[in-house]
């Protein structure tokens, strides 16, 4: 029963590819726009081990830990100076959540011009929206931190520092974590949009791109799928981490 | 100032502590206003000393804010409050909180979470460590407690919380409703936990309550306050012998106590 219950979310996958062999046996949509399930994976796999699409995948999980480990050095302590003092964070509110509603692809143009072309611009404005991201969720972990709990370590005699540093950062961690989730999908979201139109030679985004600019259906769909695992792997690897550190969250 | 004031001058353990008959601590022209009404005005009180009492009175009279000023959870207007002639910052006192889920810290194992407030007072790990075990084995605690806080009922994260007030051997216990988030079943557990507490350490404890029956069971005396602003209505006392059991709530003596808090409670709430 549990196993069958394990087995559940291969239902879907198996239906999706049921549907596309199917699609593409019956030749009811142009094979040059869907290549069948295993054309696509075969040259996922060609790619992915020693091929081109293998190093254009490194180099973005590159940008994207890159971007991420930048934002959080510098959102995770911002966010907690800022979340310890809900006064504080009320005065900086408004400009946080306009940055953060603000679309990080407007960005592309100021940080071309601080940065110039390369590397260095792509990595810069994803980390800029996954600070925004990580120093809301931070902020918002600390200043919702339990009252009782603050309230329990002030009365067995702990100072303010120690609040902060044994209750308020604890208690802020799970809402750190959400943060970073986030902060990483954007961060990837970003760092292909990028690779695909800032003057890049290398990527997924990059790969994407090029495949389809030269009609190599399977090579962009292999690519695609890349990205998608890259993606869920990155959510998955924070999830894992969190569910060692917080083993608390939601308890 | 305060006639106990001198006592503080003379270091601990020249004499026999159990000797003394003065009040523990004393309260003096208390005031306290919230937004909408006063609930405390030139409230006067004397808390034994070595006894367990226990605090009734209708809802929103200020129990709970009672000792929360007492413990200095929340400031009062005006007033006094000494311990011995000492203010609260020099006094080691213990607090239990109603919500024990949000009091202890899941992040730490339920023996870590009784060892806190010793690490917060400097205490090497080793003693700490040996402390705990002596409370422990005190206590008479069957409770696995390298566990964390959430994998624990709601009586043991409760006599956790206990524990932890009393690592440090307060002189006083505060305790704000502390079985209300139970059920009965752990509550009558709960009950009996706190009496041989109160039995083996005989620290000067105060209890909020909003069941009689708990309050007249469990205490020496219990503090009946009136309506907001607060008086004392009386300082019912009881003495039944411990430990009491079962057995004492049938007694005549129980009844007609808890029949005469009874009595004064209803008074109260029909004058509101």
């Amino acid at each position: 029963m549990k196993q069958s219950k394990a087995l559940l979310p291969l239902i879907g996958v198996i239906i999706l590819l049921a549907v596309w062999t199917l699609v593409t046996t019956l030749r009811l949509v142009d094979p040059v726009l869907l290549p069948s399930p295993v054309a696509t994976f075969r040259t996922l796999w060609a790619g992915m081990a020693g091929g081109k699409l293998g190093a254009d995948f490194i180099k973005t999980v590159m940008r994207t830990i890159t971007s991420t480990a930048i934002a959080a050095v510098i959102a995770i302590p911002l966010g907690i100076l800022l979340g310890s003092s809900e006064k504080v964070y009320r005065s900086v509110e408004f400009l946080i959540d306009f940055f953060r509603s603000t679309p990080a692809s407007a960005m592309f143009p100021l940080f071309l011009v601080l940065f110039g072309v390369g590397d260095r611009t792509k990595i810069a404005v994803a980390a800029f929206g996954a600070a925004l991201v990580i120093l809301f969720n931070v902020a918002y972990g600390v200043m919702n931190a339990r009252k009782t709990r603050l309230l329990a370590a002030k009365v067995m005699g702990a100072s303010r520092t120690r609040v902060l540093f044994d209750v308020m950062l604890r208690e802020s961690l799970p809402q750190t974590f959400v943060g970073l989730r986030n902060g990483v999908s954007l961060a990837l979201v970003i760092i292909v949009v990028a690779e695909m139109f800032i003057g890049s030679t290398d990527g997924l985004g990059q790969r994407v791109f090029e495949a389809q600019q030269l009609f190599d259906m399977p090579a962009m769909y292999a690519a695609i799928f890349a990205a998608g695992a890259l993606g869920y792997t990155l959510n998955l690897l924070f999830l894992l981490i969190e569910r060692r550190f917080v083993h608390w969250a939601g308890r | 100032m305060s006639p106990s004031a001198s006592v503080a001058a003379v270091p601990p353990g020249t004499f026999d502590e159990s000797q003394r008959t003065a009040p523990h601590v004393t309260i003096r022209g208390l005031s306290k206003r919230f937004t909408d009404a006063t609930i405390y005005d030139k409230f006067d009180f004397d808390i034994p000393r070595g006894k367990l009492i226990s605090v009734f009175g209708p809802n929103g009279c200020g129990k709970s804010t009672l000792i929360n000023m007492i413990a200095g959870l929340v400031p009062p207007d005006t007033g006094e409050v000494l311990f011995d002639g000492r203010p609260l910052s020099e006094v080691k006192f213990g607090y239990v909180f109603q919500n024990y889920r949000e009091a202890l810290f899941p992040w730490l194992s339920a023996f870590d979470n009784i060892a806190y407030p010793l690490k917060l007072m400097g205490v090497a790990k080793a003693e700490r460590d040996r402390s705990v075990e002596r409370l422990i084995a005190r206590l008479g605690v069957k409770i696995d407690l390298a566990l964390y806080p959430y994998h624990l009922s709601g009586g043991q994260q409760q006599l956790v919380s206990i524990m932890r007030a009393l690592i440090v051997e307060p002189e006083i216990l505060f305790l704000d409703e502390p079985f209300s988030a139970l059920d009965y079943e752990m509550t009558l557990f709960m009950r009996e936990q706190l009496q041989r507490v109160f039995m083996e350490t005989a620290t000067t404890t105060v209890l909020v309550s909003h069941d009689l029956e708990e309050a007249v069971y469990l205490s020496d005396y219990v503090l009946l306050l009136s309506r907001h602003p607060a008086r004392v209505v009386e300082f019912v006392p009881y003495d039944a012998p411990r430990p009491r059991t079962d057995r004492t709530m049938t007694e005549s003596t129980f009844i007609t106590t808890k029949a005469h808090c009874l009595y004064l409670f209803q008074q109260e709430v029909r004058r509101g």
